[in-house]
């Protein structure tokens, strides 16, 4: 009987075991770090916000990332007026549609859209990985081509802080041909926290979510000591 | 031990004991309380796995109070709102955003699915272990197969209503498997949809299957369970009647009264079982992209289907026997055969009383065989779940047509290998330490 419960412990380990090749790098961020997402809001708002929606976010869950009202209104909110307003864009879809291709999609929950089955969190990786991967491609109508996302109908909305890349045909790298403003590690700075924001925009009460669990972990364990402690009395005459 | 035959409630002259002899008098109050738990004798012996019938009903619980109040704000409308995004997929972000504490409840929600497949899985297993559904159980083990395929429904058509891409499309693919029958197949995919595509009309219907066709019979079914498992009385792990051996006041010399002492027992299975519920809810809502799958986070979109098309895990090991059928027969093509082997492989649990034959219930006292095959039977479920969450692949699907010959070859073969197994004897009395 023992043996049988262990061979049956093992059996998902033997049926789940396998491995994703994946070639992106890691999201070096976290979620926890209040500068870092506002600096990742402020590059949001400027270059994201003005093709893609955030549409089920607030302005006012801005104020969560340790901001005043006064500092939303005027340096985060262009496309609305109300702090209460969604962060919708201004431009409209049909037209986008005929721009780039394709409509560009909502934003506010990407990174959980882009996870993967086994690993939640490839969203953040991936676009972390995806922001810095443009490169120069005369055949596109855009300009720009992305080794992630191939023939993506988004240009290099960052090329002005990253600089311009290009293909390396030879070692398949992408090489930086033009800097921009900001040196690569500082652009990779960047890119991590706007991917950051990103990320706790998906779901802005994560982090309180993880430490309640915390809080009611510790009432469980207590009340476990109880319940058995009352098990173990009622059970003490059955033989 | 049925209800009933009690003697009515006499009052002490208090307040309280006036009131109770008052509606004792009106309705079997005393007599249902004392013939569902304070005089319901259960075997002492019950171990790990009796844990998880009450868990189901707490899960059950769960999911109807989360329920109502998902209800309060969710919208079933696919229409698109000013942003362009279907207004039911708005409405769960919605909640999970503006809602106070919505986002808890949807989450209590969704961990509680894949809670309560989790939870009846090893309640059935329970039975597989201890031979729970053989005489005179039988009717308790049907009530519980139907609770299985009202809660596969359920699951389903609750899984359409975030209206996402995988909600979306993964309704398309089941919907569809239904055209595959000959002649009214066509016509009966059509009723289910209520339309061509799957659209507003089919997401409105699967809501009012969702919140209350469904909910309605499950909880009479879950009663119906109850009842005739109260009637014939608990199984154990030794597979014995302890009904078999009573004292002279005809109480069971093995059985102790489920309230207090189950009662007692069950709230530490309980709290234990919060404490895994609490963990993944609060650290891990998505299951790692299993519980919550990953695409679902876009939107529906008729006009683009994804790469894969995979349902939840839940549905996994079912969906792989489905896929698992490539070849026609009788002119009928390989999706029929599919269909039907994925029906049967559900159904197929229901004749298990009839198709078990040995001589012993419990696995204590079943040979070498029986543990052999109900491991690799296990095995092979785990192997068609994970290969259910996959693309095909021409792998894949020889291993899983492996795992589907296998799996219909334990429950087709039971008559036979199940009386040839060599047996230990069974005591008269339950082994408690």
């Amino acid at each position: 009987m023992k043996k049988f419960l262990i061979a049956l412990l093992f059996a998902p380990i033997m049926a789940f075991a396998s491995g994703s090749t994946a070639h992106v790098d890691k999201w070096p961020g976290s979620v926890s770090d209040k500068a870092a997402l506002q600096n990742g809001a402020k590059l949001f708002v400027n270059y994201c916000l003005n093709c893609h929606g955030a549409s089920y976010m607030r302005y006012k869950n801005l104020l969560d990332l340790g901001l005043t009202e006064q500092q939303v209104k005027e340096n985060l909110m262009f496309t609305s007026d109300k702090i209460g307003e969604l962060m919708r864009v201004a431009a409209r879809s049909d037209e986008q549609k005929l721009w780039f291709g394709a409509t560009p999609p909502d934003l506010t929950i990407i990174t959980r859209a882009r996870g993967e089955a086994g690993n939640a969190g490839a969203g953040a990786d991936w676009l972390y990985t995806y922001l810095r991967s443009f490169y120069r491609d005369a055949d596109r109508p855009t300009g720009w081509n992305n080794t992630v996302f191939e023939n993506v109908g988004m240009p290099h909305v960052l090329y002005g802080l990253q600089g311009q890349q290009v293909m390396n045909h030879e070692t398949h790298k992408l090489e930086l041909a033009v800097p921009g403003s900001m040196p690569p590690a500082e652009f990779d700075k960047s890119v991590s926290d706007l991917v950051g924001f990103v990320v706790w925009m998906g779901e802005p009460q994560q982090e309180f979510r993880r430490k309640l669990g915390w809080f009611v972990l510790a009432f469980l364990s207590v009340l476990f000591v109880v319940a058995y402690a009352l098990k173990k009395e009622y059970w003490k005459d059955i033989h | 031990m049925a209800a009933g035959n009690f003697e009515k409630y006499k009052s002490d002259g208090s307040i309280g004991g006036n009131v109770l002899e008052w509606v004792d008098a009106r309705f079997p109050a005393t007599s249902l309380w004392k013939g569902h738990l304070s005089e319901y004798y259960c075997p002492k012996n019950f171990n790990f796995w009796y844990f998880f019938g009450s868990l189901a009903l707490l899960v059950l619980v769960i999911q109807i109070v989360t329920g109502i109040f998902l209800v309060m704000h969710y919208k079933p409308d696919a229409a698109l709102n000013a942003n362009g995004v279907p207004i039911a997929f708005a409405s769960v972000e919605y909640i999970m955003r503006d809602v106070p504490g919505g986002w808890l409840i949807r989450y209590m929600h969704s961990t509680g699915a894949s809670a309560f497949f989790i939870v009846v899985y090893l309640h059935m297993f329970r039975g597989l272990l201890y031979g729970s559904y053989r005489k005179p159980r039988e009717l308790t083990w049907l009530f519980g197969v139907g609770i299985f395929l009202v809660l596969m429904g359920e699951a389903f058509f609750g899984y359409l209503l975030p209206w996402g891409q995988m909600s979306y499309w993964g309704a398309q693919v089941i919907v569809n498997l239904f055209s595959a029958i000959p002649l009214i197949g066509g016509d009966l995919s059509l009723i289910i949809r209520g339309d061509f595509v799957v659209g507003d009309a089919t997401l409105n219907r699967f809501f009012s299957f969702h919140v209350i066709a469904f909910p309605l019979v499950l909880v009479g079914l879950v009663a119906a369970h109850v009842l005739a498992l109260h009637e014939t009385g608990s199984n154990n792990p030794d597979g014995i009647e302890i009904k078999a051996n009573k004292d002279e006041n005809g109480i069971p010399r093995d059985g102790i009264p489920f309230h207090p002492y189950y009662t007692v027992k069950d709230i530490v299975g309980v709290v234990v079982f919060l404490m895994v519920f609490s963990a993944v809810m609060f650290w891990a809502p998505e299951g790692s992209g299993y519980f919550l799958e990953t695409p679902n986070f876009y939107p529906a979109d008729p006009l683009k289907t994804p790469p894969h098309i995979a349902p939840v895990w839940y549905f996994t090991p079912f969906y792989s026997i489905l896929r698992a059928v490539t070849f026609p027969l009788f002119g009928l093509d390989a999706k029929f055969w599919g269909v039907v082997a994925m029906g049967a492989s559900v159904v197929i649990f229901a004749f298990l009383p009839w198709l078990d034959r040995s001589p012993v219930k419990s696995i204590r006292y079943r040979g070498p065989i029986y543990k052999t095959l109900l491991t690799l039977f296990v095995i092979c479920f785990f192997i068609l779940g994970y290969l259910g969450t996959l693309s095909p692949s021409p792998m894949g699907e020889l291993v899983s047509q492996v795992c589907s010959v296998f799996y219909f070859g334990f429950f087709l073969g039971m008559p036979w290998w199940s009386r040839m197994d060599k047996f230990s004897p069974v005591p008269d009395r339950v082994t408690f330490k």
